[in-house]
């Protein structure tokens, strides 16, 4: 399972800029732009409604984590409806796929954080004087930190259908209905439980970290293990953190063990072929599940059912969607509609560019935009050098593991596990040392980026050294190929595409975390760093809207710049090697 | 067999050309006409690429056709319809379904009532052959009992036409030997409602076995360039006289040079003049290894072809393209069924590796024009380099993306070990001197 999805996911990020990329950029911040003003135009003080006490005995915390988990779990159906719908067109559709894959492209790299505090303000507008506008934007939160990789990951496997079996599935006259339910989802379901495993850790930390915000001076709060947690920081509760850590971790326990890991269970008879290499996922609850009476029944009955609703004729009967749909419309009147379609979006595109172009003129001066440009390159700085530090610790760390592969029966799901854990639990417990011991805040904050992104490298090193041909090794010790000249000649080619795909998730998440990270408080005193992030999250408590939206487009642009610049060329650089050696 | 059958499928006048960029179109069938008729079984016998298969998909309604059309009980065939189904060569059978779900699966979509559906699918599982299988899964089963899958699944919809493409060759000699003869008693004891079959294969002795009419396609463009009925009874006997002989005649009918008929087939020979010539995908030590073959004492001045595919194990897919290949550098002779070795390739055989290698090089310039090309214009460079894309690109001009790569490559495997010139993977670059 990992090779493909991994090189599925190095697929996705080895596109070469284009117009389109430069396009679409132009588009999403004007588009950005407009709702932020709009906004500002409209942001008289909202209210909303009394304050929630959020407690800090610890018997309240389960029922905390339930509802932070439901807010989770809520934002990852609707990842899953985005997925199905904006994937499935996208793959199915030519004019569609070159507008929403590019677009998701540059999604991934706006920092859902950034977004939370806008986020906050359009749904506390949407739903005045009620609880559900904070939820709602909480929940988009946790949505944008994930749906993007579940989206690409689906649009992937819908592309790469065997041939054969969509040729089947003509044969036998599948309508679209059937054939999305019976040949695309399952298809697609290995590769989706795969992204959403990687989006976990980051859904977490949004899900922590969007329950208690500041925006424009006024907290909010929601009940949930967040809310907790920023209370905890703020009246100095040590006790309280360890509480929560507890907490988070059983809760993430319990995900793990009676739901994430019998689903993968589940989905091994999706994977396509059975390679002895893929160490089986095991649940014990599902093996339990298997062999109890009663959920035999209920699964036979959810089949049933299942089974009755993919038959149901109305839907099913003709062939509603035509499998593409550009084809629904007679020949001749695709060339006017194309063009049709091309002005429509230059002109929108046009249009766009000059609101853009206006926001940022109006907004602030050029010193300004100078001066953020220079934050940000505090920041890559420290994201670029915490990424070659993990590099270095969890490169060998990996190697190690991944030639055993006894090791590597139980270092990978315990890993999975660490890193759905939300590191911005244990950022207080840093802050605190820095505090005590008068480190130097620029420096030793930094680590807290990489904390929860740094798995992402481990994964790949062991996934990479895992697909190694055993008769390389054997080879290299035939010939007594040792220490560096085997790292050199061996080992470091053959892993290269693994690590740099890991090193390039990681230093995306970094870029996110950075919005929290590079401001931490503990009690009354507050570490502020100099740093894009930490410029990100002044603005947004003091709610200057303008500030935090440029703020916002700067880190995008850095993000998608490093992408461009340093890390596809030097993945198709590296896949060279790799590609001589499959 | 009734003795005046009506024709169930008529294909008349199909051509099928794919787009290419910027020249003209690719044409992959030109002019293909046949019927297929009741009770009777029709093998399509070519090389790879020579189309078959698109033909069979244009029949299916799974590709349309760029002209002509193909028509079904008088209807034509726009999209899949019920009555046709189809075996695929590596099964096509969805992983995450049973075999009960899998044979259902066409059922399902024909909204037939779940009783009957299960009924109908038990009993043609067990027809051929399945029974306690029902609850397998795909992964479980080997290769032979995926096919049978494959079988049912195409039987239950009580089909009066089963197009199989290419249905044996992903399996074991053995496996497909006892798959094929069920296959034939299914047919023969009539326990189908199937009014007739239409296989595609590259295996002269499995087409042989089962088709009743047998038509061979030539290649690039594809169509039907000989005909042939077979009025052998079934089960045939491979090693019956009668069938040793009807198994030399299409080998005949598959080397016989094509006869310059139509215009478009001037045009055709014409280009093997040209750089464009699609060159066969056959490695140098596989042209050395059947030359030393050749050579060697058992077989006289001119070999039988069957024979010798037999001998080596190569079936029409590795056995013409090698021929082919010995053809256009001069070292073999092919007529009616037979292959002889010219002076040449007799020289080439008793040389030493160097001299090998310099024989292999002078045809190579004198007989593959895009060698020469290559080697022409690095002689004219002043750096004596050229890029790999611009052959490449040149090379579009007559043949799709995938085979202009592909010819690219066997000129490079070819070049390189002639030593007529080096090329750098890395830099993509040909150049005359190795590093």
């Amino acid at each position: 399972m990992t090779h493909n999805q991994f090189s599925n996911k190095i697929l996705s990020n080895n596109r070469t800029i284009n117009i389109w990329d430069i396009a679409l950029l132009c588009l999403i911040f004007g588009a950005i732009s407009i709702v932020v003003w709009n906004i500002a135009q409209v942001s008289a003080p909202y209210h909303v409604g009394d304050p929630i006490k959020i407690s800090l005995s610890p018997y309240y915390l389960p029922g905390y984590a339930i509802r932070s988990t439901f807010r989770l779990l809520i934002g990852l159906c609707c990842s899953l409806l985005f997925t199905f719908i904006v994937g499935t067109l996208a793959a199915k559709n030519k004019a569609a796929e070159r507008i929403i894959i590019p677009a998701i492209d540059i999604m991934q790299s706006v920092p859902p954080l950034g977004f939370l505090s806008l986020a906050v303000v359009s749904f506390v507008t949407l739903f005045p004087h009620s609880l559900l506008g904070p939820e709602c934007a909480s929940i988009f939160t946790v949505f944008t930190a994930q749906v993007w990789n579940i989206t690409l990951s689906f649009y992937q496997s819908l592309r790469s259908i065997p041939h054969e079996l969509c040729e089947a599935s003509a044969i036998f006259q599948l309508s679209a209905w059937k054939r999305f339910w019976r040949l695309e989802v399952p298809l697609a379901t290995p590769g989706l439980l795969w992204n959403i495993m990687l989006s976990m850790s980051a859904s977490w930390f949004f899900v922590v970290a969007s329950e208690a915000i500041t925006v424009a001076n006024q907290n909010i709060m929601l009940p949930g293990i967040g809310s907790y947690i920023a209370l905890a920081i703020d009246s100095s509760n040590l006790h309280a953190i360890f509480y929560a850590i507890a907490a988070m971790f059983i809760v993430i326990l319990i995900y793990d063990q009676l739901l994430f890991r019998p689903i993968l269970t589940w989905a091994e008879k999706f994977k396509f072929s059975d390679s002895d290499d893929d160490i089986p996922n095991r649940s014990w609850l599902f093996k339990l599940l298997q062999r109890t009476k009663f959920f035999k029944y209920l699964l036979s009955n959810t089949r049933r059912f299942f089974t009755s609703l993919l038959n149901i004729l109305f839907i099913s009967s003709p062939p509603i969607l035509p499998s593409k749909l550009t084809y629904a419309l007679p020949q001749r009147f695709h060339r006017p509609i194309r063009t049709i379609g091309y002005c429509l979006l230059f002109a929108s595109l046009l249009l766009f560019a000059w609101r853009l172009f206006l926001f940022l003129n109006h907004a602030s001066h050029l010193s300004e935009i100078r001066h953020i440009f220079y934050l940000g390159l505090l920041t890559a700085a420290r994201v670029i050098s915490l990424i070659i530090l993990s590099t270095i610790v969890w490169l060998p760390i990996g190697v190690w593991i991944g030639m055993r592969p006894k090791w590597v029966a139980w270092v990978q799901p315990s890993t999975q596990f660490l890193a759905a854990f939300p590191a911005n639990l244990l950022f207080p417990l840093v802050t605190i040392l820095i505090s005590r011991y008068q480190l130097n805040q620029e420096i030793w904050t930094s680590p807290l980026m990489i904390l929860g992104t740094q798995w992402y490298i481990f994964f790949n090193v062991i996934a990479g050294v895992r697909y190694l041909p055993k008769d390389l090794y054997q080879t290299t010790a035939l010939f007594q190929v040792k220490r560096w000249l085997w790292w050199r000649r061996l080992l470091l080619p053959a892993i290269a595409p693994y690590l740099i795909t890991g090193a390039m998730a990681a230093s995306g998440g970094a870029w996110n975390a950075s919005i929290i990270a590079e401001s931490v408080s503990w009690g009354g005193t507050r570490l502020q760093v100099t740093g894009l992030g930490a410029y990100i999250s002044e603005f947004a408590h003091r709610g200057d809207f303008t500030k935090l939206m440029i703020g916002l487009c700067v880190m995008c642009v850095y993000v998608l710049v490093i992408n461009w610049l340093i890390w596809q060329p030097l993945y198709r650089w590296v896949a060279r090697f790799a590609g001589q050696l499959r | 067999m009734i003795e005046t059958p009506k024709p169930l499928i008529k294909v008349q006048h199909i051509k099928k050309s794919f787009k290419k960029r910027y020249n003209q179109d690719l044409l992959v069938l030109d002019d293909v006409n046949f019927d297929l008729k009741q009770n009777e079984i029709v093998a399509l016998l070519g090389k790879s690429g020579s189309g078959k298969s698109t033909i069979l998909r244009i029949i299916a309604g799974l590709i349309k056709p760029t002209t002509g059309q193909v028509l079904y009980n008088d209807q034509p065939i726009i999209k899949p319809v019920q009555g046709m189904s189809m075996v695929f060569q590596h099964f096509g059978l969805l992983p995450w379904l049973t075999v009960l779900q899998n044979v259902e699966l066409g059922l399902e979509a024909q909204h037939v009532p779940r009783q009957e559906r299960r009924d109908r699918a038990l009993a043609t599982i067990d027809m051929v052959g399945l029974d306690g299988f029902e609850s397998a899964y795909p992964k479980e089963l080997s290769g032979g009992m995926c096919q049978r899958v494959g079988f049912a699944r195409a039987l239950v919809v009580n089909s009066e036409i089963l197009l199989m493409d290419e249905p044996f060759s992903a399996l074991d000699v053995l496996t497909s030997e006892n798959l094929r003869n069920d296959l034939m008693d299914l047919w023969q004891q009539q326990k189908t409602l199937l009014k007739s079959m239409l296989i595609v294969t590259h295996n002269i002795e499995e087409a042989a076995l089962l088709a009743d009419r047998l038509l061979i396609f030539s290649a690039n463009p594809g169509y039907v360039r000989a005909e042939m009925h077979i009025d052998l009874p079934h089960p045939r006997q491979t090693q019956s006289p009668k069938f040793i002989e009807i198994v030399d005649n299409i080998y005949t009918l598959m080397t016989r040079p094509e006869k310059v008929q139509r215009t478009f087939h001037i045009s055709q020979r014409l280009r093997t003049q040209s750089i464009g010539y699609r060159l066969p995908n056959v490695e140098v030590s596989m042209l050395s290894g059947f030359l030393e073959t050749m050579h060697s004492p058992e077989y006289e001045q001119r070999i039988d072809l069957p024979d010798l595919a037999e001998a080596l194990h190569l079936d029409v897919d590795n056995l013409f393209p090698v021929t082919g290949a010995l053809e256009i550098l001069q070292f073999a002779k092919v007529s009616q069924g037979d292959i002889e070795l010219t002076k040449i390739g007799k020289q080439f055989i008793k040389a030493d590796i160097l001299a090998k290698k310099k024989i292999f090089a002078k045809q190579l310039i004198s007989h593959v024009p895009l060698i020469s090309h290559i080697y022409n214009t690095l002689q004219q460079r002043s750096g004596h380099r050229i890029g790999k894309d611009t052959i490449v690109r040149q090379l579009k001009n007559y043949l799709s993306e995938e085979a202009s790569n592909e010819v690219f490559r066997i000129a490079i495997d070819w070049g390189r070990y002639a030593e007529v010139f080096a090329y750098d993977a890395n830099t993509e670059m040909l150049s005359f001197e190795d590093p």
